[in-house]
């Protein structure tokens, strides 16, 4: 009996329906654009929730983990934004281009608007929503059928859209702090963008934090286009409240002889999925990819990567350590993806997992799908403890067993940290690894 | 005055084998003792034992190490009340640079002590002079712990690490594994620097060659588990000629 039956849909399904039903005459952007949402949200709808026997989220199980639809978070008032005053305290220091998400909606007067190098244009979601355009840059390509991405383009509010012009090289990185306030229950949809033109150059930092215990649930959605021979540094920070729920697609289409380098960071958040969808669109392309998870608790953090090698020449690096403490869960699934034709790529992919308990627990699913002959391809994983050995020569040497541990585990997520290219970003991310060992005390 | 360590009926096994079986040693301050014996002998567990490391079961006797119940102590402990063993195969640490691994090392002594912690700047001075006695090059301290080091290198290394940490016993396992002559000789000098008459030390070896150059005051014969024969430097010169059979029989 292999007949396809709908299950009964959950509280949680029938929960998003209301709260579209309910918000959608309310949502930013004209008829056009809530055609577009109402178009995603039946591909949501017909597919529910997805589970474990969806391959693409095998290990993170949305009908069981989110048990409703949080109501829309309201923009924020005086108090939220005053709340926001010690936001990503790490990289307050950093002298970077701040531009805050509080509760979702972008807060202009809080935002580092001033002397914008020419060439260089940023907005809100919600104001471009308005555009005529804005049917075209909101429905494109947001991963396919994708269920989070449906759920982000029928609820997106608000966000950031950034567009740098051809050859500019913009010295200062943009930072953009997303900042949840909410002590209720409450969820936030933000679509962000960032085009950057031939040859142009950028660091983007991306952060998002919330308070601990609150219940609140993200859906963020960023959308790159990498134009050619340009570079991007693309730093994402996820360090969610300890009851969060972060989803986040990510979505990049990469031009001929561009470099693009992505670095993830994992720290905070009950449940965490970043999912990255990679195109290297043109030839002599490269992509690296770096992220590294540091989880405790109960916490579950998925990275789902998705490189797709669609012209010949181009290459990529994705390496993937997770630090799971607990009775934490890390996940990495990885495919790359040679099309018919794009000889000569290079690529290679390696997951780690560092198991720091008994109960802790990776799971590391890499994936090779070659359709061209003349290529370079390769993956690994590996799955372990703390070496005992090593351990063993650290404290004859005087290093008490928790330093030893710390010491090990540095070692292991430096790979990562070492390739930022930035010695401020390698230090901000440094602290805030030390942070996460000193709360292992 | 104590003896500086003092074994007195040692047994130890590992994962159910006795390895250790009643073994008596006393070493004073200011005396290199040579620990020779056959392969299987028990010479690698006892300076495991002695440093602590997980996975030996103490079975019988006890260890005084300045006084101190040393068994009692965890690795770190025994290494800060100035414990050193010289591994005989030193391990990589991918990731940790060697000279932080040092810096590290050395504070983490001094700060057990209730001495001040070295600057950077000072344990960089030190580890320098260290260095350039040892010939190791300066640039080798920037690369991960022992990762890609030859053979005589890491044992350079190990050597550098006890110069540094300036330890009351020295336990040397098996230095000489691994080495050419001139490496040899380079790690040779670097102990005999460390000769003092507050300190003392342990060389195990299954050759006799290593100790003509770190010439020790006392050797004895380990043998399945215990010391079977105590004698001057001259005893390693009669094992070198006739061999370690009669105190495999002797024991069996």
């Amino acid at each position: 009996m292999n007949a396809e039956i709908r299950p009964v849909k959950t509280a949680a399904e029938i929960g998003f329906a209301d709260l579209f039903a309910a918000a959608r005459e309310s949502l930013p952007g004209g008829g056009n654009v809530k055609a577009v949402r109402c178009d995603a949200f039946d591909r949501f709808a017909a597919q529910g929730l997805p589970h474990s026997r969806v391959e693409a989220w095998k290990y993170t199980d949305l009908r069981r983990m989110v048990r409703d639809a949080k109501p829309l978070a309201p923009r924020p008032d005086t108090a939220a934004k005053a709340a926001t005053r010690k936001a990503a305290a790490g990289f307050a220091g950093l002298d970077f281009r701040r531009l805050l998400i509080v509760d979702g909606a972008f807060v202009p007067e809080l935002s580092d608007l001033a002397d914008l190098e020419p060439g260089v244009s940023i907005r809100a979601t919600a104001d471009a929503l308005g555009l005529d355009d804005a049917p075209l840059w909101l429905e494109a390509g947001m991963a396919g059928d994708d269920p989070a991405a449906a759920l982000n383009t029928a609820f997106a509010a608000d966000g950031v859209i950034i567009a740098v012009d051809p050859n500019v090289v913009v010295a200062r990185p943009i930072h953009l702090a997303f900042v949840t306030t909410a002590d209720t229950p409450s969820a936030m949809f933000t679509r962000s963008s960032l085009a950057l033109g031939a040859g142009a150059a950028i660091t983007l930092v991306e952060t998002h934090e919330g308070p601990d215990q609150s219940d609140y649930q993200v859906n963020a959605a960023l959308r790159m286009n990498v134009g050619e021979r340009a570079r991007l540094d693309h730093v994402k920070v996820t360090s969610e409240g300890s009851a969060a729920m972060h989803i986040a697609t990510l979505l990049a289409e990469i031009g001929a002889n561009a470099t693009y380098r992505e670095f993830g960071f994992t720290t905070g958040g009950a449940v965490v999925r970043n999912q990255l969808f990679l195109k290297l669109a043109g030839e002599g392309t490269i992509a690296n990819v770096h992220q590294a998870s540091l989880l405790a608790g109960r916490q579950h953090a998925d990275t789902t990567l998705t490189v797709d090698h669609a012209a010949p020449g181009s290459q990529s690096r994705e390496v993937f350590k997770a630090v799971v403490d607990d009775e934490a869960r890390a996940v990495f699934q990885g495919r790359i993806t040679v099309q018919p034709g794009a000889q000569q790529t290079d690529a290679r992919m390696m997951a780690r997992a560092l198991l720091l308990s008994d109960e802790a627990v990776a799971n590391c699913k890499p994936e090779l799908e070659i359709f061209a002959d003349d290529v370079q391809c390769g993956h690994g994983t590996t799955t372990g403890a703390l070496d005992d050995q090593l351990k063993f020569y650290l404290m004859a040497r005087g290093i008490p067993e928790k330093e030893a541990e710390a010491l090990l585990i540095q070692a292991f997520v430096g790979e990562v940290i070492d390739a930022l290219a930035r010695d401020d970003l390698r230090e901000a991310l440094t602290q805030t690894m030390l942070n996460w060992l000193r709360g292992r005390d | 005055m104590t003896a500086l360590l003092d074994i007195r009926g040692l047994k130890a096994e590992i994962d159910g084998r006795q390895i250790l079986n009643g073994l008596d040693l006393t070493v004073n301050r200011g005396e290199i003792h040579a620990i020779m014996g056959p392969n299987g002998a028990g010479k690698s567990t006892l300076s495991y034992v002695l440093s602590g490391k997980p996975g030996y079961e103490i079975t019988g006797g006890e260890v005084s190490f300045n006084g101190e119940d040393l068994l009692a102590m965890d690795p770190d402990e025994r290494a800060a009340k100035g414990l050193f063993l010289a591994f005989q195969y030193p391990l990589e640490i991918p990731g940790v640079a060697t000279l932080t691994f040092l810096r590290t090392a050395l504070n983490a002594q001094r700060k057990k002590r209730g001495e001040e912690e070295l600057s950077s700047p000072d344990v960089l001075k030190r580890v320098r002079e260290l260095a350039k006695q040892l010939s190791i090059d300066p640039e080798m301290l920037k690369r991960p712990l022992n990762v890609g080091f030859s053979g005589g290198e890491k044992k350079r290394n190990e050597t550098l690490q006890m110069a540094l940490l300036e330890p009351k016993l020295c336990v040397l396992d098996e230095t000489d594994s691994g080495l050419d002559i001139d490496a040899l000789r380079i790690v040779a000098d670097g102990v005999n620097r460390l000769r003092a008459a507050d300190r003392g030390m342990i060389v195990i070896t299954h050759y006799q060659r290593l100790l003509d150059y770190i010439v020790p005051d006392v050797v004895h014969v380990l043998s399945a588990g215990r010391i079977v024969k105590t004698g001057g430097k001259e005893l390693a010169l009669e094992l070198e000629a006739t061999g370690y059979a009669q105190y495999q029989s002797e024991a069996a």
